[in-house]
């Protein structure tokens, strides 16, 4: 049986009222914390270069797939906290958690690092839900802060069958951690999974007394990964050699043709900062109980 | 040839040499890392099922499959018999492959068999069949805990709910996609 396509829009009513009434609360947390709302070019000559993430091409250009290089570019010309509610695009990423078109937060924050972000989800959470319990399919989920914090190594001790090194080794670190990770995390009370190896993080800065751990961290709420923050990497020389091997996989024919001069001709004059990428779209499944994406937009691009 | 972007529930692909299709699909991927597509699979043969993840860049045969138009004949130690009208070439399906199907075969249907090479893998038979009622007991009254469904056994051996007035020896229609009963056919 088809669904006529207005059952489908009323069948979304409630969740498209939810989503806009999240959107605003969202807008008046940062505006009450003095962020400046920003809106940065959707197309772009191109994209920070990363080997997974494939950005859309448009008419010569890239549709972005992360505003994450002009916020930077902003912090470098002396903008000290910014944020940006906007859509991205990625190319061929549909799923029950992915639309190839969706609704990203990004906030950014200078002479702070990724644990100022971890407290910043925190009370943006509660800001969302006040009573601090957020009840998402079978799930009871306690927000009340501070979040727990582990490790990436140790989230693999604790869940799944192989160390997180020799998944690794062995090329199967994707297919283990969300087999056996990711649906464990965030079940009672949201997590933070922090301490990335460097190889995981294109654009995240080294921990001073580890260098192959990045100070990245996710934030996962029911099983679901919803945002991914991490300490800015401000050493340039650093940041081409990163973008310089996420190219030579990506390009190796022309890997220079793509690199993002502007950005990194500007990163020199940003401060210690970091930032953070928050999936609005899933957060506004887990506050209108939805377990398909589909079910919280307008439109999926199957439906347009 | 598919690729892995390719990848969707009802997509039927060669594994191993046996034509599978994809009953359940998702696509997933953490955080930075590599896209993951995860299939449940059915064996076309078999029927059997199992879970089957895939990376990005992987490459994937088209299920040579052939819908026939075809007409059931008889059954014997081999199994069912099918012709095609055309050709008069003939396929023999087993009661393993045909599951539940073979209880709605009447003599002469016309079905759509799915080919698999020279291998007769399924039938898709017309939605509605009647068939006749050669057992079931009588209705009784006061008995609310049934509703007003009881048990009835057709002429195949098929064994399904109808309604309490229907009774041994009436015609009645089936639908071939649920096993369910539809209403008493009147001759």
């Amino acid at each position: 049986m088809t669904t006529c396509p207005d059952a489908t829009r009323a069948a979304r009513r409630d969740n498209l009222y939810a989503r806009a009434r999240i959107i605003q609360q969202i807008r008046a947390f940062f505006i009450a914390r003095a962020y400046l709302e920003v809106e940065t070019p959707h197309r772009v000559p191109c994209n920070a270069p990363e080997e997974y993430i494939e950005p859309v091409p448009s008419a010569g250009a890239f549709l972005h797939t992360s505003p994450e290089l002009c916020m930077k570019r902003l912090l470098a010309a002396g903008y000290p906290k910014l944020f940006q509610l906007c859509r991205c695009w990625r190319h061929a990423e549909r799923g029950t958690r992915h639309l190839p078109e969706f609704t990203m937060l990004e906030w950014y924050a200078s002479y702070s690092d990724y644990l100022d972000l971890m407290h910043t989800c925190e009370e943006l959470l509660c800001h969302l839900i006040p009573t601090g319990v957020l009840s998402w399919q079978e799930h009871t989920i306690s927000l009340k802060p501070p979040f727990e914090r582990i490790p990436l190594a140790q989230a693999f001790t604790r869940f799944a069958p192989m160390a997180l090194e020799d998944t690794i080794a062995a090329d199967c670190f994707e297919e283990v951690y969300t087999e056996h990770v990711e649906p464990k995390l965030g079940i009672a009370a949201p997590v933070f999974i922090y301490d990335y190896p460097t190889s995981m993080a294109a654009l995240a800065r080294t921990r001073a007394d580890a260098p192959h751990l990045a100070e990245r961290f996710e934030l996962y709420i029911g099983g679901m990964e919803l945002a991914n923050g991490f300490t800015e990497l401000t050493d340039v020389q650093e940041q081409r050699q990163r973008f310089n091997a996420a190219l030579e996989n990506i390009h190796p024919s022309d890997p220079q043709s793509l690199m993002p001069e502007a950005f990194l001709a500007e990163l020199e004059q940003m401060p210690p900062s970091a930032g953070i990428a928050l999936g609005v779209d899933r957060l506004v499944m887990l506050l209108t109980n939805a377990t398909e994406i589909d079910a919280v937009v307008a439109f999926t691009p199957e439906e347009l | 040839m598919y690729s892995s972007s390719d990848l969707k529930k009802g997509l039927k692909i060669m594994i191993d040499g046996e034509p599978y299709v994809i009953e359940g699909f998702d696509f997933t991927k953490p955080g930075k890392g590599q896209a993951l597509y995860k299939c449940k699979l059915r064996n076309m043969i078999t029927g059997s099922l199992f879970d089957r993840t895939y990376r990005s860049g992987e490459n994937f045969e088209p299920a040579p499959l052939e819908e026939r138009d075809m007409q059931y004949l008889y059954k014997d130690e081999a199994g069912y018999v099918f012709m095609d009208a055309k050709t008069f070439e003939q396929v023999i399906l087993s009661e393993q492959t045909l599951g539940n199907d073979h209880y709605f075969l009447t003599d002469n249907m016309e079905v759509k068999v799915l080919m698999f090479g020279d291998q007769g893998i399924g039938i898709t038979l017309p939605n509605f069949v009647n068939l006749t009622v050669t057992h079931s007991d009588p209705w009784v009254k006061g008995d609310t805990a049934a509703g007003n469904n009881k048990p009835a056994t057709v002429e195949s051996g098929y064994t399904l709910q109808v309604p309490s007035f229907v009774e041994e020896g009436t015609l009645i229609q089936i639908d071939t996609r649920t096993g369910e009963y539809v209403t008493r056919i009147k001759e």
